[in-house]
This record gives structure tokens, sequence and C-alpha cells, in this order.
């Protein structure tokens, strides 16, 4: 008798810090979602070394410097990057759209809820911020500086954005704001850091949440 | 053990309240419709609880109009806020008192 109602009481203890986290963060983020995401991302950084006729960690001058005398595929260097960006970013964000989806339609919840919508704007202040931020860089002629400052406000965005979902992003977030002040002492690398930070640290983090929360519920 | 007992709140002595209040807890302003769908009850069963803890001014409820319409939305009290508070620690201790 007495100890029936001990685990009814904890169960209901259990069941309210449930309903407290179900209702305040968006939880079915897919792992899958990051590593399509690094994957994406890996391709573009891949294409941009193609595009400049350079090899990781090997270059002898910035290739910023470089960029602006290579033409190649009948796109100057300004096209061939915002065409590579753009089609990185809508690869990523649809690819990693689509496998969030699909979890949260297994888990039987919405994808716009108070959580997710909650979620998607405190990202966007810190994103949005470090996006004007780096035009700016671009509009003063600082091209350095745009890599290591893409980073560090994408990981302030993720420590942001963690309160409202899995708190393992928090993580993620810590990690490219090392990985962008690092970076600043590396000017010139850019391409380098944007591959593992964008890349390999997407696929790395994807692959062990989906192991986290995934595999065994799939 | 009875001392702790007295302390649990009798109208929390439902699942569904209980679930109301949690959501309240941590959510500012939450309407109708999200919190069925959070706590995955039937309308009437969700309005007559709610209507208790209104009865007990443990929940606030606001009516704005967006357009012509009206958008409810609830919100914990801080006297329901005080108790619910309340409730939980005396679980708790109950839970421990058996240990």
């Amino acid at each position: 008798m007495v100890m029936n109602s001990q685990r009814e009481h904890l169960e209901t203890l259990n069941e309210i810090r449930s309903i407290m986290e179900r209702s305040t963060r968006f939880i079915s983020l897919s792992g899958l979602s990051g590593v399509a995401a690094g994957i994406c991302a890996l391709i573009g950084a891949g294409m941009a070394f193609l595009y400049l006729d350079a090899s990781p960690f090997q270059h002898s001058q910035h290739y910023y410097l470089t960029a602006p005398t290579v033409s190649k595929w009948g796109l100057n260097y300004l096209q061939f990057f915002f065409l590579d960006a753009i089609l990185v970013l809508i690869a990523a964000l649809g690819l990693g759209y689509f496998f969030t989806w699909r979890r949260v339609k297994r888990n039987r919840q919405k994808m716009w809820d108070q959580t997710s919508l909650r979620l998607t704007i405190n990202l966007l202040i810190p994103l949005v911020a470090g996006g004007l931020f780096c035009l700016l860089l671009v509009y003063h002629g600082w091209l350095g500086l745009v890599a290591p400052s893409t980073l560090l406000f994408y990981g302030l965005a993720l420590v942001n954005g963690s309160k409202y979902t899995l708190d393992d992003i928090r993580f993620l977030g810590l990690f490219e704001i090392a990985l962008g002040l690092i970076a600043m002492f590396y000017i010139g690398y850019g391409l380098e850091f944007w591959a593992i930070g964008f890349g390999l640290l997407h696929i790395v983090y994807g692959i062990v949440m989906y192991y986290k929360y995934e595999k065994n519920a799939a | 053990m009875k001392k702790i007992i007295s302390k649990l709140n009798k109208t929390f002595d439902h699942k569904v309240r209980l679930g109301i209040m949690s959501v309240l807890m941590v959510n500012e302003g939450v309407n109708f419709t999200t919190l069925k769908e959070m706590l995955e009850v039937t309308d009437g069963r969700l309005a007559s609880h709610m209507k208790v803890l209104e009865g007990v001014d443990f929940v606030q409820v606001t009516k704005p109009f967006v357009g012509r319409k009206p958008h409810t939305t609830y919100a914990a009290t801080d006297a329901g806020r005080k108790a619910f508070n309340a409730h939980l620690d005396a679980l708790e201790k109950l839970i421990r008192s058996i240990d």
C-alpha cells in the first residue's frame, strides 16, 4: 500500500516534469537534419576549393585575395560565391526541414507549434544580427573576418536557441563559438574552418544525436 | 506522515489539473487549443477542470479580441504558483519519507 502510493507520487512528478519539458522545448529536432546540413556544407566548401583551384590547408596566399582573379565556369568570383552559398543554404535548410518534419510526423506532433516557433525566433535573433554584421564586414572589405564571424554568431544562435530544444545543441553552439575564435588566429583559412564548423561538426553531432534519441525510437 | 499528506492540495488531486498547472508554470499565456493538444484531452474535460482552477483563483483568464474573435489565454496566478510549488514539495517529501 505504502509502496504503491510512493510509486504513484513518483510517476506524478515524472509526468509533471515531462509536460513542462514538452510544453517549452521542441524536442523533435532530428539528428539526420544535422548530418544532411553538414554534407551540404562540405559539398559547398569542396566546390569552392575546386573553383579556386586550391587545396585545403595548402594555400600560399589568402583565398580571398586570389579569388577576385579567378573566373571559371562562366562565373566571376562574386557570382560563384553567392550561388554556392545560396545553394548550400537552400539544400541544407530543405533537407534539414525534411528530416525533422519526418520525425515530428512520427511523434504525432505539429511542425509549427509554440515550441518550434519560439526556437526559430531565438535562433534567428543572433543569426540575423550576425548576417547583417558579416555583410557590413564585406562592405568594409574586411573579408578575412567573415568566416570566423559567421561561426561565432552561429554558435551564439545555437546557445540561445538551446533553451528551447534539446540541451545537446548548447554544446554544439559552444564548439562553434570556440572554432570561430580560433579561426580569428588563422585568417585566410576561413573555408577550412567553415568546412569543419558547418560540415564536420554538424555531421558528428547529428550522428551522436541520432543514436542518442532516434535509433531506438524508430 | 499525516502532516505531509495534509499538505497535498486537494485541487491538484487530478491528472488533468496537474497537467494544466504544469504547462502554465513554465509558459506565459497559453491558449485553449494548445493546452488541449499538449494534454491530449477533450474540450469538455479541459473546460470543466479549468473552471475548477479558475474557481480557486489558481488560473487567470484573459480574452483579448483578435479582430472579432476572442482569443482566450490562460495563465497561472501567483496564488496558483505558490499552491502548485507547495504541492510539489509535499509530493517530494512523501517520496523521501518512505525511502
